[in-house]
């Protein structure tokens, strides 16, 4: 049997896929019922028969079902993009008209159509910052008692919790603030820090379960040099355990931070809304970027469509924030992780 | 571990004198003889010994006596409790969960298992070099080697940091390999220089003893000749106690042997002779020892 088949040129399975599609197009032209969306589908299937019975007849039959296994996965791939391109793309084109010097300066305070998104600005990065204070040392302390102290039955009823934790509905953590807070201050409260405690419940989970992951692939035979030193258990953890997993627990605690800064449900009941800037998470209400966005649609002023684009800035700035905080956790990963074999 | 004692401990006059060590904790423990010249090699004399992993008896019943300024090679095939008895001497072995102890381990007449002895303390007079090197990947080769004078010793002047860390590279054959890059991580040299390192940095802290866990496994033949020179040299500050799987090894770098069996899969090892390594080498007493140190078994 001859080892040497023919091949297929290098442009074939997008070539495959371009005449799909065209073809697809022209027969939906023809048929009246023309769209983007149903144009892909039928291309990626008529693609998929054509380029495997194309293979198949030069190449045989292995690499034909290669190539459309190939084909299929890049199609998965390419459907799981389209929501999150044409997201990224929507906000950025009704959100551009929306931003200006003044959305970033002015707060809303006095003026009854127009003024600015700052005190939005202002109040996420306050409530997220309160938030990060707060869950950082406890998610970390309890992701070294799970991976360094932790035994047996406690550990494991603790990492059963945690699990249920990173589950709990958002509003339910707002609530849970709320009702905190409400046994103290009296009904309707409205505190910024509120808002940070409300995020904490659900942000603690995510850094625990990511820094005991990170701590967990921390090699063992380090903590055992660092023990046949003389070394005391805390300082192996906080000399050696730790720095060794540095880049992970700050890219770990950067992702937890993007998650919950869009948050939106659990600070409409806790932090309130209001029109103009405070910069005191215990004193009053304080507004932030989602809950900005999502009153600016809901109940817009007179000029409906400057409230509206003002309600897709602050959604662009949002997803702005989050892109932000993920480009710095990639850095901070790779400028500063350490080698471990 | 967060007690009061670790804390003191942790003061340079404490670590730098040989102090006996239940000293801070129980008033009435012997105190063991002070060497004049600061540390020096000390006896480990092990009496009875059985240590389990759980509800598995792991070694059972060694009593054996590790000299000073000797190098004791511990032989034997795999599984028969070499390891878990090298890393009982530093209570290293209790760090496994489910790891325990029973009978005397005694550094020169005191009983690292006793009341009142902190593991911690124990592990600063024995130091230990493991099978893989394991350099602080996050550390400088500098800092490698004053790791545990970083970790452990307190505040200490530059100048007398350097002297230490320059002894112990020289110690350890690698000063004039990295003299030039004390600063570049550790992890950027080769597997025989960075097992140097681990020597060098478990030096470093001026143990009175040294355990070696099959210290060449992962080297290349002259790498391996360059750390059984190495051993040759220590045993003059030290009581050394190596585990090897490598016959020639043993009979090369040691000067007392002590071959460990057990007879079937499942059952604790035992010690099964221990003497000159000439001796063990040429006209054991045991028909397994002849057998293993032959190359026959069974």
């Amino acid at each position: 049997m001859a080892v040497a088949r023919g091949i297929l040129p290098s442009w074939a399975p997008y070539g495959a896929f371009a005449g799909a599609a065209l073809l697809s197009a022209v027969v939906l032209l023809a048929a009246g019922s023309f769209t983007i969306a149903l144009t892909l589908v039928f291309a990626v299937l008529v693609s998929c028969v054509g380029l495997y019975a194309w293979s198949r007849a030069v190449e045989g039959s292995r690499r034909a079902k290669d190539r459309v296994v190939t084909l299929a996965i890049a199609s998965a791939f390419g459907l799981a993009m389209i929501p999150l391109l044409s997201l990224i793309f929507e906000v950025a084109k009704r959100g551009i008209p929306g931003l200006s010097v003044e959305f970033f300066t002015d707060s809303a305070r006095g003026v009854v159509n127009g003024g600015g998104a700052a005190h939005a600005i202002l109040g996420t990065l306050i409530i997220t910052g309160v938030a990060v204070l707060i869950s950082v040392p406890i998610g970390l302390m309890a992701a070294i008692y799970l991976t360094e102290y932790g035994t047996g039955k406690l550990r494991r009823a603790l990492t059963f919790f945690v699990d249920v934790m990173t589950g709990i509905p958002s509003i339910v953590a707002g609530l849970f603030a709320y009702a905190l807070f409400e046994i103290f201050f009296g009904p309707g409260i409205r505190l910024g820090v509120m808002g940070s405690l409300a995020l904490s419940v659900l942000m603690i989970p995510i850094v625990i379960r990511s820094a005991e992951e990170v701590l967990k692939i921390v090699p063992n035979h380090l903590r055992e040099a660092a023990y046949a030193l003389g070394t005391p258990k805390w300082k192996t953890i906080t000399k050696i355990v730790l720095p060794t997993a540095f880049a992970g627990l700050v890219t770990g605690v950067m992702l937890a931070t993007a998650r919950i800064v869009g948050e939106t449900a659990p600070l409409l009941v806790t932090t309130g809304v209001i029109d103009s800037i405070n910069t005191d998470p215990f004193n009053g209400r304080m507004q932030n970027l989602a809950v900005y966005a999502y009153n600016e649609y809901r109940s817009p002023g007179v000029m409906k469509q400057a409230s509206y684009d003002r309600a897709w800035a602050a959604a662009l700035t949002l997803i702005a924030i989050v892109m932000i905080l993920n480009v710095l956790a990639r850095f901070v990963y790779r400028r500063y992780r350490t080698e471990i074999r | 571990m967060f007690g009061a004692k670790s804390e003191t401990a942790e003061t340079p006059e404490q670590t730098a004198g040989s102090k006996p060590l239940g000293e801070t904790a129980t008033a009435g423990s012997t105190p063991s003889p002070v060497s004049a010249i600061g540390r020096g090699a000390k006896t480990i004399d092990v009496s009875d010994a059985n240590l389990y992993y759980g509800d598995f008896h792991a070694v059972e019943d060694v009593t054996m006596k590790i000299e000073p300024n000797k190098v004791t090679a511990l032989i034997g095939s795999s599984g028969c409790g070499k390891t878990t008895f090298l890393r009982s001497l530093n209570r290293m072995h209790e760090l496994t969960p489910g790891g325990t102890v029973k009978g005397e381990i005694r550094l020169d007449g005191e009983d690292i298992y006793g009341r009142g002895i902190d593991p911690v303390e124990v592990r600063r007079l024995i130091g230990m070099v493991f099978q893989a090197p394991n350099p602080f990947p996050t550390m400088s080769i500098y800092d490698n080697v004053a790791a545990g004078l970083n970790l452990n010793a307190g505040r200490m002047k530059k100048p007398d940091k350097d002297a230490i860390v320059e002894r112990s590279l020289r110690g350890a054959h690698l000063w004039e390999e990295v003299k030039d890059r004390l600063d570049k991580p550790g992890s950027g040299l080769s597997g025989g220089q960075q097992q140097r390192l681990c020597i060098a940095r478990a030096i470093a802290v001026e143990p009175e003893v040294l355990l070696m866990d099959e210290p060449c496994s992962a080297l290349d033949p002259v790498a391996t000749l360059a750390i059984e020179d190495l051993i040759g040299e220590l045993k003059n500050r030290f009581t050394i106690a190596i585990v090897t799987h490598n016959m020639q090894q043993a009979a090369r770098a040691s000067d007392i042997t002590a071959f460990f069996n057990l007879e079937k899969s499942g059952t604790p090892g035992r010690l099964i002779e221990i003497g000159p390594t000439e001796k063990i080498f040429m006209k054991p007493d045991e028909k397994a020892t002849e057998d293993y140190v032959s190359g026959r078994f069974g």
